[in-house]
């Protein structure tokens, strides 16, 4: 099986779609990848990524932590050094030093998982985000939606739960209002933008690198002597987006853990 | 996104459908994301954390336990170096004292060996002295007896047995040895005729 180049990312449609002189500019359905069937389920391109880069995450951690010992090995320094980011940065730092110890596997399987999800997106052979198709943001989304209200729930009790959500010493007339906008925050517009924020992120990256790199080969191939030189500042501008996408490949997977673990403290703080 | 319906995915079959509307979650995706997550979850929080949290928990008593060993062993070195010191004032006060005994001692027997000096000088010098007073008296003494005697022999040579008569010839002689001490008789004639005298003094005895 292919995983790098399925049909549909050669535009079947011969036609002129916006794009001049032949050129078919990308359109979201070169990020419908379907491999196979399986009964009534279809197995995408960026599931099978998913899998292995899930096993080999698995399988690299494991190995690198099974030994953990007091002075580290030069793997277990390594794996260290990547673990204390969302260990110390990202959850120690938001949640604090007395409760971020029970929710470290949480932070740390999101920063993990959404970074090299997101790097799929730049590594040759896969060159596509798996986190690029929402389906894997909004999973990742609903479970932070799940542990930090079920957190919030367990600490101030139903009641007292919803009582947390508005700021303590607010006048009493203004209540009514904050109370419906505090409700939409944190039902609403936390679990959307955490997801469309990666989504898009990735989204619109992998958009950007698929146009310049097919743009520079249509340039190249089809185009006359004026176009195939103009071909090689795109092909410069693909590899610039490339290291671009790097940066924000990484960002959004610290964003992202960032923000469930700045949830999980808000959940568990004692007022607002 | 609607911009992104072309002619053909419009018209194509549902697959085409499905990749033009990227907000509509694949549901199959997104169930497998859940079970994907599900998995490292699993592994995380069963085999990852708990081994390097334990090596961290055993890292930080290690350093923990290192500083205070390292703290005891500065303490002891503090306080030997303390004893050390308070040993080597004790021992240099100890040797300036002594010093400093020595130095009074030395001044004490140069004093005592100058004193014990002057005093055997002046002793000396006294015993000397009075050992000259005592020959000057005696010779005095033996002075005056001679020359009484001799000057009554003299004197009675010249003059004859009168003088024999005591009572007087004692107030001549005193007479005269007292105008000898005062320097007026001329001690000439007397040595003149000291050799006639000596012969008298023998035959008169």
């Amino acid at each position: 099986m292919t995983l790098t180049a399925p049909a549909s990312w050669v535009g079947t449609a011969p036609t002129a779609s916006g794009g001049g002189e032949g050129y078919q500019t990308p359109t979201p359905e070169i990020f419908w990848q379907p491999l196979f069937e399986l009964g009534p389920i279809t197995v995408t391109n960026q599931m099978a990524w998913a899998a292995i880069i899930t096993a080999a995450l698995s399988f690299a951690m494991i190995a690198l932590s099974k030994n953990a010992a007091v002075v580290p090995g030069k793997g277990q320094w390594l794996f260290e050094n990547f673990y204390n980011l969302p260990r110390n940065t990202i959850a120690r730092d938001m949640i604090g030093t007395r409760h971020f110890r029970q929710y470290l596997p949480l932070i740390v399987t999101l920063f993990t998982m959404v970074l090299f999800f997101n790097l799929a997106g730049s590594f040759f052979g896969s060159m596509m985000p798996v986190t690029s198709k929402i389906g894997f943001p909004i999973a990742l989304t609903l479970v932070v939606y799940v542990v930090y209200h079920w957190i919030g729930v367990k600490k101030h009790g139903l009641g007292g739960y919803f009582k947390h959500m508005v700021p303590g010493g607010l006048p009493k007339a203004v209540v009514p209002v904050i109370f419906p906008l505090e409700l939409i925050t944190y039902f609403i517009t936390r679990p959307l933008t955490l997801a469309l924020r990666l989504f898009g992120n990735m989204f619109a990256g992998h958009m950007l690198i698929y146009l310049f790199v097919t743009g520079a080969f249509y340039f190249l191939i089809e185009g006359d002597i004026l176009l195939k030189l103009v071909s090689l500042p795109t092909f410069l501008m693909a590899g610039v987006m490339l290291v671009f996408e790097l940066l924000v490949q990484f960002l959004q997977a610290f964003v992202f853990a960032l923000l469930t673990a700045s949830y999980i403290a808000g959940a568990l703080a004692d007022d607002h | 996104m609607h911009f992104t319906a072309t002619p053909a995915s419009v018209v194509s079959l549902v697959p085409a459908a499905e990749g033009s509307m990227p907000l509509i979650p694949h549901w199959e995706e997104l169930v497998f994301g859940l079970i994907m997550f599900a998995i490292l979850w699993w592994v995380v929080a069963k085999k990852v954390v708990p081994n390097i949290e334990k090596a961290y928990e055993e890292r930080h008593a290690a350093i923990e336990g290192g500083i205070a060993q390292a703290e005891n062993a500065q303490a002891e070195a503090e306080a030997a170096k303390a004893q050390y010191e308070a040993q080597l004032a004790e021992a240099r006060s100890e040797a300036a004292q002594i010093r400093e005994d020595a130095r009074a001692e030395g001044a004490a027997i140069v004093a005592q060996m100058r004193q014990q000096a002057q005093d055997e000088a002046n002793r000396i010098t006294e015993s000397a002295h009075k050992q000259i007073d005592a020959e000057r008296q005696q010779a005095a003494v033996t002075l005056r007896g001679e020359v009484g005697r001799m000057s009554t022999d003299l004197a009675g040579r010249i003059v004859g047995h009168e003088l024999s008569e005591s009572s007087t010839r004692q107030s001549i002689i005193d007479r005269f040895l007292s105008e000898l001490e005062t320097g007026k008789v001329q001690p000439e004639k007397v040595t003149a005729s000291a050799p006639g005298s000596s012969t008298v003094d023998g035959q008169e005895s």
